[in-house]
């Protein structure tokens, strides 16, 4: 099985250690992984800002580096939801089509392609879960609380294969963080305000590290953290479960 | 995307956001009703299913509206009630004034309608000297405060008990620094009581007009729909055209998911249907059309008419919650309403797609099961389409495109890090960006992962 690694633009620069632990997490379940080092956006921030027209090169250049390989993981469920969703060319459809269909977030790869049970990982840590809402609402990841339908949690599911990692609970189990891409910045106001009220739901009940599917919730949170210089940090899972003592 | 002499949501938000105390409160007020739809939507094991059914039949609605219309109309003939169609809110507001100035009544009591609220109605009429008094409590309180409704079901939840008590001392004499809610209610009922008794006209919204009885069905808690309607010489309805339901047994799924979905409730305490004007009385229906065909030819945006106005949108909207309703400054804020306004003035309303983060908790409340972060996301499309983004906006997205879309223009433009860093909005490391008012960015100067995988790995494969 071979499968190409996307790493999105800003993991790429801000990120790489999650990237690495992507890398290596892939690596130790014995699939090949190759990452072609031309890659570079999925195109998601100008078609949320109304330019998805403008998107057109970036899709194509992902097909150039991604389409000749079985499956395509990435560990961003907000891009990787804009790829499933969006990802066109006016050359090459067909080729589009194909990787809208083998294109993988990592939770939902390793839980529903790998099938993984167990995992050799310890983070002895209190951790509080943040669903990114491309993950959960678009990929489904995790049952919505707003369904009624029954529970169920691909996160939570490997979170409970490490060791020594105790998930604390939250108040508002599945609320959007604020970031929105461009929106952190053109409602900076709102999207601050939904950050920090995020944040207080981790840090009021006891986590130690807020972690999640999606570096860009992450970023933003760990802003607000760092402003105010909180001890709570933020983690990738991928580093979590990548995590050994 | 702001335009000149308006403030646009992010504008009008920031300043909600200010009282940060104020905020919280009304995030948990609106939270706690989403918690009681929850509740109440998790006690019916077919809900899911009661969702997709109203959906269906409002999708077979859509379709086959003009078939609906005719039906519907010849049947409110039958049953003698007088129809008007209004093709714009301008001649709406004027079949009210002719129906009135027919019997020559210069005050009026409405009950609560989004749709004369979208077409000024009030404002209307009283220019022309007939008093109107919104009978809803949360709606005479806007009323009185000359404020718009922040919320199509809850229209003063941005307010604080202590506020409303300010407004009633000061239009209603009661005493100074009372707030208490019920104590201020029942002053609010005793003056309505006789409000209701002297209007010899009363108009209604309507919530589901059934085609195949011509009656329409009007929902509230309060029973105010009934007093004005039962104690009126001459009762007005005024519909949009999507409010339309092809027959009587369709309420069953209809009366089940809106209460439950506005507020948990599991029916509201009325829902009175009207058929026939009693002996004596005149009754008219005004279908107005107000944009609404406009959106029915949008293939992409059609299926916002299936709306039946429950708010659960915006209850469970972050951004809504944070930012209170008046800052979507349109009759119908949330969700719903940034899918909506476009229709109706894409230029005034381009902002109101880009309020939201697409987090999608709007589409999986609704009872009908609008797409609505699919429709936000498409409105953007259009928007910028249509030519609507500031020019600086496509500058600089032209910019972003043009170097996000081969990596040896990244190259040749320096380390990635530093052009991220340079030209990524959300980045941009400067004091002139909004990220770092409130917030701090990850360090940016770090070894890339690609710079460490072409180092590390391709020089070592294993």
């Amino acid at each position: 099985m071979n499968v190409g690694l996307f790493i999105p633009c800003y993991v790429n620069q801000f990120y790489p250690n999650a990237a690495r632990a992507t890398l290596e997490l892939l690596k130790k379940t014995g699939v090949n992984v190759g990452y072609p080092t031309k890659q570079i956006c999925c195109g998601q921030p100008m078609a949320n800002s109304g330019f998805e027209h403008l998107a057109q090169d970036c899709n194509n250049v992902f097909i150039e580096n991604f389409s000749e390989f079985d499956y395509i993981v990435g560990p961003s469920a907000s891009c990787i939801l804009h790829l499933k969703d969006h990802l066109h060319s006016d050359t090459q459809e067909g080729k589009a089509t194909e990787i809208r269909g083998k294109v993988y977030e990592l939770v939902e790869f390793l839980t529903d392609v790998l099938h993984i049970e167990s995992l050799n990982a310890t983070f002895p840590h209190k951790v509080g879960l943040h669903h990114s809402c491309h993950g959960l609402r678009g990929l489904h990841l995790a049952q919505m609380s707003e369904l009624n339908a029954p529970p169920y949690s691909k996160p939570e599911k490997l979170l409970a294969m490490v060791e020594g990692l105790e998930r604390v609970t939250l108040d508002r189990c599945d609320e959007c963080c604020g970031f929105g891409g461009v929106f952190s910045v053109s409602e900076e106001a709102v999207s601050v305000k939904m950050g920090k009220d995020r944040v207080r739901d981790h840090t009021r009940n006891g986590a130690e590290y807020i972690t999640s599917s999606d570096l860009s919730c992450l970023m933003h949170l760990e802003g607000i953290l760092h402003r105010n210089k909180s001890n709570v940090k933020v983690i990738h899972i991928s580093e979590i479960l990548n995590a050994t003592i | 995307m702001s335009q000149p002499n308006t403030k646009d949501h992010a504008a009008l938000a920031e300043a909600f956001i200010k009282d940060e105390e104020r905020v919280d409160w009304h995030d948990g007020a609106l939270w706690y009703i989403r918690e009681k739809r929850d509740i109440a939507s998790k006690t019916i094991p077919e809900w899911e299913e009661l969702r997709e059914a109203a959906s269906q039949i409002k999708s077979n609605v859509i379709s086959n509206l003009h078939e609906y219309l005719i039906q519907f109309e010849a049947n409110l003939k039958k049953n003698g009630i007088t129809v008007h169609w209004a093709d714009t809110p301008e001649e709406h507001n004027e079949i009210v004034y002719a129906i009135l100035k027919a019997k020559e009544i210069n005050q009026m009591v409405k009950s609560k309608s989004m749709l004369t609220e979208e077409c000024g109605l009030n404002e209307y009429l009283e220019e022309r000297g007939i008093g109107v008094i919104n009978s809803d409590l949360g709606e005479y309180i806007q009323q009185i405060d000359n404020e718009p409704p922040s919320h199509i079901v809850l229209p003063c939840i941005h307010k604080r008990k202590e506020e409303i008590g300010e407004l009633f001392h000061e239009h209603l004499g009661t005493e100074k620094g009372l707030s208490d809610p019920t104590q201020l209610t029942r002053v609010a009922r005793k003056h309505l009581r006789n409000v209701f008794m002297t209007r010899r006209a009363a108009l209604t919204g309507v919530n589901f007009a059934v085609a195949e009885t011509g009656e329409y069905v009007v929902c509230t808690n309060e029973g105010n729909a009934d007093m004005g309607a039962h104690l009126s010489e001459v009762q007005i309805a005024s519909m949009g055209l999507e409010k339309i339901i092809p027959q009587k047994k369709h309420l069953s799924v209809f009366l089940r998911l809106l209460a439950r979905s506005a507020t948990g409730q599991p029916i509201t305490i009325y829902s009175s249907h009207y058929k026939k004007p009693r002996e004596g009385q005149e009754m008219h229906l005004i279908l107005v059309n107000a944009g609404r065909t406009r959106q029915l030819g949008r293939p992409d945006f059609q299926n916002s008419l299936k709306c039946i106005k429950c708010g659960a949108c915006m209850n469970t909207c972050p951004v809504y919650r944070k930012s209170g309703g008046l800052s979507y400054h349109n009759t119908i804020s949330g969700p719903i309403g940034a899918i909506l306004a476009p229709n109706l003035d894409m230029k005034k309303h381009a902002d109101l797609p880009f309020a939201s983060t697409l987090c999608g908790s709007c589409s999986n409340v609704c009872p009908v099961k609008i797409n609505i972060h699919d429709q936000l996301y498409k409105w953007r499309q259009e928007i910028v389409k249509e030519g609507y983004a500031t020019s600086t906006k496509v500058f600089g997205m032209k910019a972003m495109a043009w170097t996000l879309s081969s990596s040896d223009k990244l190259a040749t433009a320096g380390r990635a890090g530093r052009w991220f860093m340079q030209n990524v909005p959300f980045v941009v490391n400067n004091k002139l960006n909004p990220w770092y008012k409130q917030r701090d960015m990850p360090d940016g100067s770090k070894e890339s992962f690609t710079e460490w995988y072409i180092k590390n790995e391709q020089k070592n494969p294993e």
